[in-house]
């Protein structure tokens, strides 16, 4: 797997920050805040996209496809996958981002409406298109199989990496690379969050009496997927297993989130794993840290576990990572695979006083030293749409 | 006789809501008017822009009622007249 973010540009500095409950949130540095309401944010650091990209990949290339590629790189070569010709042709590239190159037409439509040019950068289409990081992982690896793209607010990782797991346990693909990518840093999209008044001033304070909305994050997670006994013949290193994806819809409001709904995808998952509610001993929480999201997952978890919600741990990874919208779920995924690898669970972060509506054990502050066979991991979008998937340790 | 603000409020309100503006009173709370976080927003967007203020976010989440909006709007209105020396 691979990974860039908030937290560090790869995963073993990724993991160093998750292990030790540090989070990656600060004054953004990448846009002028002085007149945006929120001034903080989680940002990649120190990521120079000339030591990755030659000049003319850069011109072709949104921030959000940078770290699409970046992290697929890391997942390709961790993954010791060897890339014959046929397999080139079975592989599938599956990736999430909710709003694509937004950034490059964001410039561009500042030179026409601001700037009174009468013309885009031929590459505007090319570099704002969602489909560009799948599009650009295939071009770069010599990938002929099935890629596209899935765009579903903050599900769109979580959705992208469940369809992947099952086209390769399906057979319809032999090999897949699969995550997601976004990098909201723009000032007009900036504007247009700020406009929901669901951004913290301060910081991300997921479950917490003390919260007051979430911090915007950026970067990517990709995964190598393909079929255990495949993996185990060819002495891979397996860093873990996909065992379940739960999808399903609120039909309730375009931006409020429903506990139904959260509950119906969290069951659809533990049901397609084949396991009792009871085997799940940890949560990667959607947990935004917004007035809505925490106590409406707090009852869905109630809802789905009874009495095992008082001790399944749960933590917000968001915490430390921000949200990073269509990246969150391929970034939380990671953090997921690492704590079952490491039976280690990162806390949920900046954790001050408890909050009444939100009951349950959310492991505050400090990293939890614990073994766990099963975990969740969660992601409940705007527009209602849920996608969780469910994880098992080796 | 309601003064002014009350009533450019009440017509903002009625506007988003899409209802008469007689049944929006200043004594209505969002739950009698159906308005949802969603309208909330809404209504907050159309004054900010109308009233050239800036509402904070705690205050935005706080508000339940029109006179809590209408009175809102004129403290915002009085501060910015203090701050930038002006009366109209």
């Amino acid at each position: 797997m691979g990974v860039i973010s908030a937290c560090g540009n790869d995963v073993a500095h990724f993991w160093d920050a998750m292990s030790h409950g540090r989070a990656g949130i600060g004054p953004i540095a990448g846009v002028n805040t002085e007149t945006l309401r929120f001034k903080n944010g989680a940002e990649v650091k120190g990521f120079d996209p000339a030591a990755h990209f030659v000049g003319s990949q850069i011109d072709l290339l949104d921030r959000f496809a940078q770290f699409a590629l970046v992290a697929a790189r890391q997942a390709i070569a961790g993954s010791g996958i060897e890339f014959t010709p046929e397999l080139k042709r079975r592989t599938a590239v599956i990736t999430g981002t909710s709003a694509g190159g937004q950034g490059s037409q964001d410039a561009g439509f500042v030179d026409l409406y601001r700037n009174g040019r009468d013309r885009m950068h031929p590459f505007s289409i090319a570099r704002t298109m969602s489909n560009a990081g799948a599009s650009h992982i295939t071009m770069e690896h010599g990938i002929t199989g099935p890629a596209f793209t899935t765009s579903t607010a903050c599900s769109s990782s979580n959705h992208a990496i469940g369809q992947a797991f099952w086209m390769v346990r399906n057979g319809q693909c032999d090999l897949a690379i699969t995550g997601g990518s976004e990098a909201p840093f723009n000032y007009g999209f900036l504007k247009g969050w700020e406009a929901m008044r669901v951004v913290a001033q301060d910081t991300c304070r997921p479950f917490c009496k003390q919260r007051s909305g979430l911090i915007l994050g950026e970067g990517a997670g990709m995964f190598v997927l393909e079929p255990m006994e495949h993996a185990r013949a060819r002495g891979a290193n397996i860093l873990g297993e996909i065992v379940g994806f739960g999808m399903s819809s609120d039909a309730n409001h375009i931006t409020a989130p429903s506990a139904e709904g959260a509950a119906a995808a969290m069951r659809a998952a533990i049901e397609e794993a084949d396991i009792s509610a009871e085997a799940i001993g940890y949560i990667n929480a959607h947990g935004t840290g917004t007035a809505a999201n925490d106590p409406t997952e707090t009852r869905a978890i109630h809802s789905v576990f009874g009495d095992h919600a008082k001790r399944v741990a749960i933590s917000s990874t968001k915490s430390m990572h921000g949200h990073a919208l269509g990246g969150a779920g391929a970034i939380e995924a990671v953090a997921t695979v690492l704590a079952l690898q490491h039976s280690v669970l990162p806390p949920t972060a900046n954790f001050i006083d408890a909050d009444a509506e939100c009951d349950l054990e959310y492991v505050p502050n400090d990293a939890r030293k614990v073994s766990v066979e099963y975990a969740l991991s969660n992601s409940f979008a705007f527009g209602g749409l849920n996608a969780v998937l469910a994880f098992r340790a080796l | 006789m309601s003064d002014p603000l009350t009533t450019q409020v009440i017509a903002a309100i009625a506007r988003v809501k899409r209802i008469p503006a007689e049944q929006v009173r200043p004594e209505s709370t969002f739950e009698e008017l159906g308005i949802d976080s969603l309208d909330g927003m809404n209504i907050l967007f159309e004054l900010e822009n109308d009233f050239d203020i800036n509402v904070p976010d705690a205050q935005a989440k706080s508000l339940r009622s029109v006179r809590e909006v209408i009175d809102g709007v004129r403290t915002l209105i009085a501060e910015k007249q203090r701050a930038t020396g002006t009366s109209n």
